[in-house]
């Protein structure tokens, strides 16, 4: 599976490119402009530096949580049907579908890592922080990957997924810390944000590229049960595609 | 017909196969058996539930247990065993376009567990024998309708299956590259003895190429066996010395009615249309 979608990837690159549009936006403006007005409290460092392992977290979620689109889109054309009449477990097919999202968002981390070095923040570059980086990303994306494709399973049409991927996205961003810290959340809200897995995806980026004080330990076995919860759920959900 | 025993077993048993979406049967009490080693044809009009009853067939759509066998394993309870002797081309096109004619294949390949040595061999075999070598490398979203279907066919080859399932192998296609995908079908079938179920609505193919057909009408069998025998019975019972086809056959299931005393029918003959949809 992962095989294939960076045969695809090869194939076709202007989704590379048109992705980083975004991120370099949020980077650029809303990261100045609040590095400048600077009332966010970041522990020290300067906002944009805060900001960009946040996006680096919010652009490959995007990407991730509208994957299920790309299944539906399988279902239509017939492709996923016929992967699923193959003896390849349900779970196999959605775990290389997952870390094949992981797959694109690693492309996405560089590309806004490459950004964010341009606009003068300053990371870590350290090889082994950058493999750790690597790690949290992918497996945020395959956690978010797969409830896109729960969440396919369960609302079927393309139409309805857009709709509920739209409406999440947002909620997720901003009940997070990606772009402020949780102690300066309302306590309803810092509920919420502890229970999300993409503050957790943010946390150990800072830790990692900023070396911030970070929880890495808890953040990784948050993103590795976040990612084989969402395996179990979609490749349960798999099946109701296909009928 | 219900004990296992796979080796001497029929390559697809229904009995009593019903499914429904919501409130409607689409099918609706499928008594079906097609032996090892021939080519079955599923015919009917449009809606009469082909595609459905492949889809039990096939795994896609849950069934009880004792409805569908396959080769003697029981389709409820034994998914995995029935998949592996599967190779399936579904009514709509479905290579990937963002895909070479290779890499489609290979994927195949990878997730029917051909071991690694033997993927590129055998994937170049299969695309060899569709006659798409020279192609291959090519993204499928430029091929015509009748290669991306034989692409499909080696996508489904790729793994030697056992019972090649094909839901209108043929829709769409020009009279040649029907020939074409029907000319494959049976020198693999000469070649490896696999059996084949296919639906198509083009009379003259299953005339030609299948050894049994049933007509399918409302989720039911109506009529079934060879295209001689269903011709054959039909001269007989109008008895006015035509000598009708096949074609003759399917009006007279689907337009008028073999069953009697049912709901009230329309006689009116059926016009055929061609469907491009699942
Ligand atoms: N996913 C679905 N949801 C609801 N109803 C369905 C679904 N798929 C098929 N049906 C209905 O089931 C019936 C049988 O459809 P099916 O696709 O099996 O027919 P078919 O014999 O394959 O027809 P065709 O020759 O047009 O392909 C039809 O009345 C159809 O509307
Ligand atoms: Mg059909």
């Amino acid at each position: 599976m992962c095989v294939v979608e960076l045969q695809k990837l090869r194939h076709d690159r202007t989704e590379l490119y048109t992705r980083a549009i975004q991120p370099a936006l949020w980077l650029v403006i809303f990261g100045e402009t609040f590095n400048r007005i600077n009332v966010i409290p970041t522990g020290g460092i300067p906002y944009r530096d805060y900001l960009a392992p946040g996006i680096i977290a919010q652009s490959t979620m995007f990407i991730a949580i509208f994957y299920g689109i790309h299944i539906i889109w399988e279902r239509d054309s017939g492709v996923l049907t016929k992967l699923l009449v193959t003896p390849t477990p349900r779970a196999a097919l959605v775990a290389g579908k997952a870390f094949a999202a992981g797959v694109k968002a690693i492309v996405q981390a560089m590309v806004v890592l490459v950004i964010a070095a341009l606009l003068g923040v300053t990371l870590s570059w350290n090889p082994l922080r950058l493999l750790g980086m690597i790690v949290v990303v992918v497996l945020g994306s395959a956690f978010f990957a797969c409830l896109s494709v729960t969440i396919a399973g369960i609302a079927r049409t393309r139409d309805r997924l857009m709709g509920i991927g739209q409406a999440i996205t947002m909620p997720l961003f901003f009940a997070s810390n990606a772009l402020y810290p949780t102690a300066s959340m309302p306590d309803w809200l810092r509920v919420i944000s502890a229970i999300n897995p993409l503050s957790y995806e943010v946390d150990a980026l800072r830790g990692l590229l900023l070396g911030t004080p970070a929880n890495l330990p808890l953040d990784f076995a948050v993103l590795v049960v976040a990612a084989a919860l969402g395996i179990t759920a979609a490749s349960a959900l798999l099946g109701r595609l296909a009928r | 017909m219900t004990d296992d025993t796979p080796p001497t077993a029929d390559a697809v048993t229904c009995t009593g196969l019903t499914y429904a979406f919501g409130g409607s049967k689409a099918v609706d009490g499928l008594d079906l058996t097609v032996a090892s080693g021939e080519v079955f044809g599923l015919l009917g009009p449009n809606g009469a539930g082909k595609t459905t009853a492949i889809r039990c067939v096939t795994t896609l759509l849950p069934v009880p247990a004792g409805m569908v066998r396959v080769f003697g394993h029981d389709v409820a309870a034994n998914r995995m065993a029935v998949r592996r002797l599967l190779g399936y081309v579904p009514q709509q096109l479905s290579a990937d376009g963002n895909l070479t004619g290779r890499e489609n294949v290979a994927l195949f390949a990878r997730v029917f567990d051909v071991p690694r040595k033997e993927r590129a061999p055998r994937v170049a075999e299969a695309l060899e024998a569709v006659g798409l070598a020279e192609a291959a490398d090519r993204m499928a979203g430029t091929y015509s309708g009748g290669m991306i279907r034989r692409l499909e066919l080696a996508q489904a080859l790729v793994s030697s299956p056992r019972l090649l399932i094909l839901d209108e192998p043929t829709i769409g296609l020009d009279p040649i590259a029907r020939t074409g995908v029907w000319e494959q079908i049976m020198a693999v079938r000469a070649a490896s003895g696999m059996t084949v179920l296919v639906t198509t609505h083009y009379m003259d193919e299953a005339d030609q190429y299948c050894d049994r057909v049933a007509l399918m009408h409302k989720g039911q069998v109506r009529a079934l066996g060879t295209p001689g025998q269903l011709t054959d019975e039909l001269r007989d019972r109008r008895g006015d010395g035509s000598s009708p086809t096949l074609e003759d056959v399917f009006r007279d299931v689907a337009g008028s009615g073999l069953d009697e005393g049912g709901e009230f029918r329309d006689v009116r003959r059926t016009r055929r249309t061609a469907s491009r949809v699942g």
